[in-house]
């Protein structure tokens, strides 16, 4: 069954993904929106990685010995002015896109198992993801014109 | 008698600026004494801030009480004419007439006639409204020439703006430039202000300092029901069993509102009433159950109230399947919320949180209000929603007595909200509705894609950190003073000082913003122009210009009317976009873009709004929402909503598959902490607000010598017991701080909760007498915003405070 190392790799795309908010976060205290919201979906995503915790006790995590295959690479650090926000903010988006369908697989087989705590896992943090999905695609919608045409 | 001059060492900015010499700047020749203020009732007006009694009971109209001043050896026989206005200190809009003698406005007298006051004034009414008129006033253009402001004349002046504005939209297009107007200006002014730059320049940089004091009242409403618009009236204060003031100090906010409810509380069927608010204000002494939650946890004591109605079964389950939409998501996000728990996070006590409840739960009517304490703090919109959602689980909304006022803080917010010179578009449009936007294209006649609509309109906060950074370089500033009134004011200066900004700023005085200005254009002023505008109850008032402005000062109006004429803005066949030359021709055009709307203006008109009282929108209806339909459908609505944690956008599908239709939203969210808590090094919670005597940034108020005298400098608030903790007391001048910024302040102990410190924020520089920035509560605030309605939390600042000696 690959469920663990599905889970294994969920499990590490969520703290990736936990330490990109920060990154972003602390990289852009200038703009005290992106600070604060940042900080608070990181705690989220921490939030849910508790959340999976027990999950992966049960199934065994399985660690992917080839990171480049599945694993997401991170933000190394963020990037300064109005367009490294910009693109910085796109990172975060690929990155929570690809624990969002994650998410998604692993609710499939959980379906396929009948797994009632994974299930209610999944829900719950499927719709935590969505969250950030769309705050990042409204900050972006809003920085993109003033940052590709003024900035 | 004089206001204490400028020197010209004040500013500390590096420019050294001349006084104005304006003639008849001083006082008016005529003093004042206290024992003639409010004569008809003989009475001290600036100690009695509410004045006389007049005790009624339920569902019997708010006896009349006219209020007069005037100035001094004058009778109302005296005066040559009385003109038609409402007062303009605040968002109660007072129905008033102005006095004029020999040209010159002498006093002012409530209307008796008018459903907002029934003829009171409040302090600021009597003494602040008219005394400065011919005070310290603006007369001639500036023009900043080798590093210093200058006289020059109005072509000269607007030859620059135009000269500036047209480069850059040349160079860099829309996105450069930003406006920054006002809640004081009047509906006209904004209707134009609006015209101008959505279809003339076409920028999404529009907002006002509304952001400061509206915007969550705008946002709650929104999100609730669909779209702005304020549910109760005032008359509900006569017939309510139950009031609840939420983060809101009515007795010095509004101050004739205030009366209206003494009159209830001291008749016969006195209404419960219920006070949350961090100190022990005059509301809640005067209240039965007084819960002052930290700053920063309203939430979670909104979320408790919530909880104990559905844990009684205080809910009206047919009401609420029938007419909204997230009750189980509702009950699931407070269920945490045990009055323990809240108990906890916001120490109040369970008891308190219990009693409050059961009122809100078994009073018959119920009417709420809502104000800084909720908006200018952390989570504001989700709390302030959390208010609506009360209502809406007991269907206590649209009848006698029973509503909510989400407040406005300024006299004219609401018409910055209506008329799109803020960031919304005008007439409660969606911008992400593109039916909406093409109503508007049509009615303009310009291009769709003229009209900035690809994102939220960007709001102030955000307009400050473009200029910060550069990608705006036309900041054009109206009737307001953010280099006073927005938070961290260090970071302001510097931003408007910067050599790459080029700042307009139109004013009735030299400010400390107008100081900074690049072109500084001279503004007339209330009762020097006329125009409409409207309160917190959407009631709208005429006011009629009752002498000519000092000098070579301007209306609002004219000047915008002259930018757009001198820039050439065009509609799509050529002519020219703004076909309005006067206040009534603004009137009219704005009327035909609100027709529809939920703010239809159309039944309205100048000649209707002469003689009487003021008439709400729309179609005078004294409350919203009598037939439980609320603007929540899709084609309908102002907006698609927001996530109360992010701020992020609702899409129009998503919006569209929730089958609003008419219902309104119950939206909930948990409390999280806020993000300035006490520290070690900074172990006290500074809240800002607004005091009885003052308004705004003071430009007015504190030429006013009455007002002035009765609070001529700011202070500190401290609890007896933090005083006492400190070594300090009554009096004894002490630095309060925080990581941004302090001021030096003498002690006043008493009002506040243990660990929490109060600033009036009304102080600048321009009457310090001293060239430090150690005055101004917002040198210390910090720049953090709400994320939906982007008002900035000026009530959670962590300071610390030292003893000077
Ligand atoms: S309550 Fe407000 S509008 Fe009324 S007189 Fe006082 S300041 Fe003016």
């Amino acid at each position: 069954m690959h469920l663990a190392t599905y889970l294994g790799l969920l499990h590490g795309s969520l703290r990736t993904l936990a330490d990109a908010f920060r990154e972003v976060a602390s990289g852009h205290g200038d703009e005290p929106d992106v600070r604060l919201t940042c900080h608070t979906l990181a705690n989220r995503i921490d939030r849910q990685a508790e959340k999976l915790a027990p999950v992966v006790e049960r199934y065994g995590e399985h660690r992917e010995a080839e990171p480049e295959r599945l694993h997401a690479a991170g933000l190394d650090s963020a990037r300064g002015g109005g367009v490294g926000l910009l693109r910085d903010l796109q990172d975060l988006y690929a990155l929570t896109s690809f624990t969002d369908i994650t998410w998604t697989v692993v609710g499939q087989a959980a379906q396929g198992l009948r797994d009632t705590e994974l299930i209610q896992v999944v829900h719950a943090c499927e719709q935590d993801t969505a969250r950030q999905l769309a705050w990042l695609k409204t900050r972006i919608k809003q920085s993109a014109p003033q940052a590709l045409i003024v900035g | 008698m004089s206001v204490p001059l400028r020197s010209a060492t004040l500013y500390s900015n590096g420019y050294p600026f001349p006084l104005l010499t304006s003639p008849g700047w001083a006082m008016p020749d005529r003093e004042f004494r206290g024992s003639r203020a409010g004569y008809r009732h003989g009475m001290d007006r600036i100690t009695e801030i509410w004045g006389a009694r007049t005790p009624h009971a339920r569902d019997t109209p708010w006896p009349e009480r006219v209020d007069l001043q005037l100035a001094d050896g004058l009778a109302e026989s005296d005066v040559d004419s009385w003109v038609q206005s409402a007062c303009v200190l605040c968002s109660n809009g007072c129905g008033c007439d102005i006095a004029v003698k020999d040209g010159r406005v002498v006093g002012v007298r409530g209307r008796a006639a008018d459903v907002v006051n029934r003829g009171r004034l409040g302090p600021k009414g009597l003494f602040g409204s008219w005394q400065a008129h011919r005070t310290d006033r603006l007369t001639t253009p500036l023009i900043r020439r080798g590093g210093r402001l200058v006289e020059t004349d109005w072509d000269t002046a607007m030859a620059e703006v135009v000269r500036r504005s047209q480069e850059l939209l040349r160079e860099s297009g829309p996105l450069s430039h930003g406006f920054y107007t006002s809640g004081q200006l009047f509906l006209e002014e904004y209707y134009t202000l609006g015209v101008i730059g959505k279809a003339g320049v076409g920028t999404p940089h529009m907002d006002g300092n509304t952001r400061l004091c509206t915007a969550t009242a705008a946002a709650a409403l929104k999100e609730t029901f669909g779209s702005d618009g304020q549910p109760a009236c005032y008359a509900d204060v006569e017939a309510c069993d139950a009031l609840f003031l939420f983060g809101h100090n009515m007795a010095e906010t509004q101050t004739v509102l205030w009366s209206r409810v003494l009159d209830r509380l001291e008749g016969p069927d006195r209404p419960l009433l219920v006070a949350v608010d961090p100190r022990r204000t005059k509301v809640a002494e005067a209240a039965d159950v007084h819960l002052a939650p930290l700053p920063g946890t309203n939430l979670a004591f909104m979320n408790g109230l919530l909880r104990e109605l559905v844990e009684h079964g205080w809910v009206d389950r047919d009401y609420v399947s029938a007419h909204t939409i997230g009750f189980d998501d509702l009950v699931a996000t407070v269920e945490p919320y045990t009055p323990e728990h809240v108990a906890e996070i916001c120490r109040v006590s369970p008891a308190d949180l219990r009693r409050a409840a059961e009122i809100f739960g078994t009073s018959r009517r119920v009417l709420s209000t809502v104000l800084q304490g909720f908006y200018q703090s952390h989570q504001a919109t989700a709390a302030a929603c959390q208010v609506n959602n009360l209502h809406l689980l007991r269907g206590l909304i649209g009848e006698p007595g029973c509503g909510v006022l989400q407040m406005n803080g300024q006299p004219t917010a609401q018409n910055t909200r209506e008329c799109g010179a803020d960031g919304d578009l005008p007439g409660f449009r969606n911008w992400d509705n593109p039916a909406h936007v093409e109503e508007l294209a049509n009615l303009w006649n310009v291009d769709p894609l003229t009209i900035p609509h690809w994102a939220p309109p960007t709001h102030a906060m955000q307009i400050w950190r473009y200029a910060e950074q550069g990608s705006i370089r036309f900041l054009w500033i109206s009737a307001t003073n953010p280099a006073v009134s927005l938070p961290e004011l260090s970071r302001i200066r510097s931003i408007l000082s910067s050599d790459d900004l080029f700042v307009v700023a139109q004013d009735a005085f030299r400010t400390e913003t107008t100081e900074l200005a690049d072109v500084v254009l001279p503004a007339a002023m209330w009762g020097e122009k006329q125009g409409t505008f409207t309160n917190a109850s959407r009631v709208v008032h005429l006011s009629e210009q009752a002498v000519l402005p000092p000098g070579q000062a301007r209306s609002d109006l004219d000047i915008f009317l002259d930018y757009a004429h001198r820039m050439g803005f065009r509609d799509r066949d050529g002519n020219p976009l703004i076909t309005w030359k006067d206040p009534e021709g603004a009137f009219d055009a704005w009327r035909e873009c609100s027709r529809g709307r939920p703010c239809d203006y159309t039944s309205l008109s100048y000649a209707e709004l002469r003689g009487g009282s003021g008439i709400p929108w729309p179609h005078g209806q004294e409350r919203l929402y009598t037939d439980n339909v609320f603007p929540t459908a899709a084609e309908e609505c102002e907006d698609y909503g927001h996530d109360l944690l992010t701020g992020a956008g609702v899409t129009p599908e998503q919006y569209r598959a929730a089958r609003p239709d008419g219902r309104a939203f119950l939206k909930a969210l948990e409390h999280t902490p806020p993000p300035e808590s006490p520290s070690a090094e900074y172990p006290f919670l500074c809240t800002t607000g607004r005091t009885a005597y003052h308004f705004h940034t003071r430009t007015k108020t504190g030429r006013s010598k009455p007002l002035r005298d009765a609070a001529p400098e700011p202070w500190v608030e401290l609890s007896a017991a933090d005083a006492a903790g400190l070594g300090v007391e009554e009096g004894d001048v002490v630095r309060v701080e925080s990581a941004r910024g302090g001021v030096e302040v003498p002690v006043r102990t008493g009002r506040c909760r243990d660990g929490v410190v109060f600033l009036p924020f009304h102080y600048g520089y321009w009457d310090s007498g001293s060239g430090e920035h150690d005055r101004a509560a917002n040198e210390l605030t910090l720049t953090e915003w709400d994320p939906v309605s982007k008002q900035p939390l000026f009530k959670i600042s962590a300071v610390r405070i030292t003893r000077k000696d």
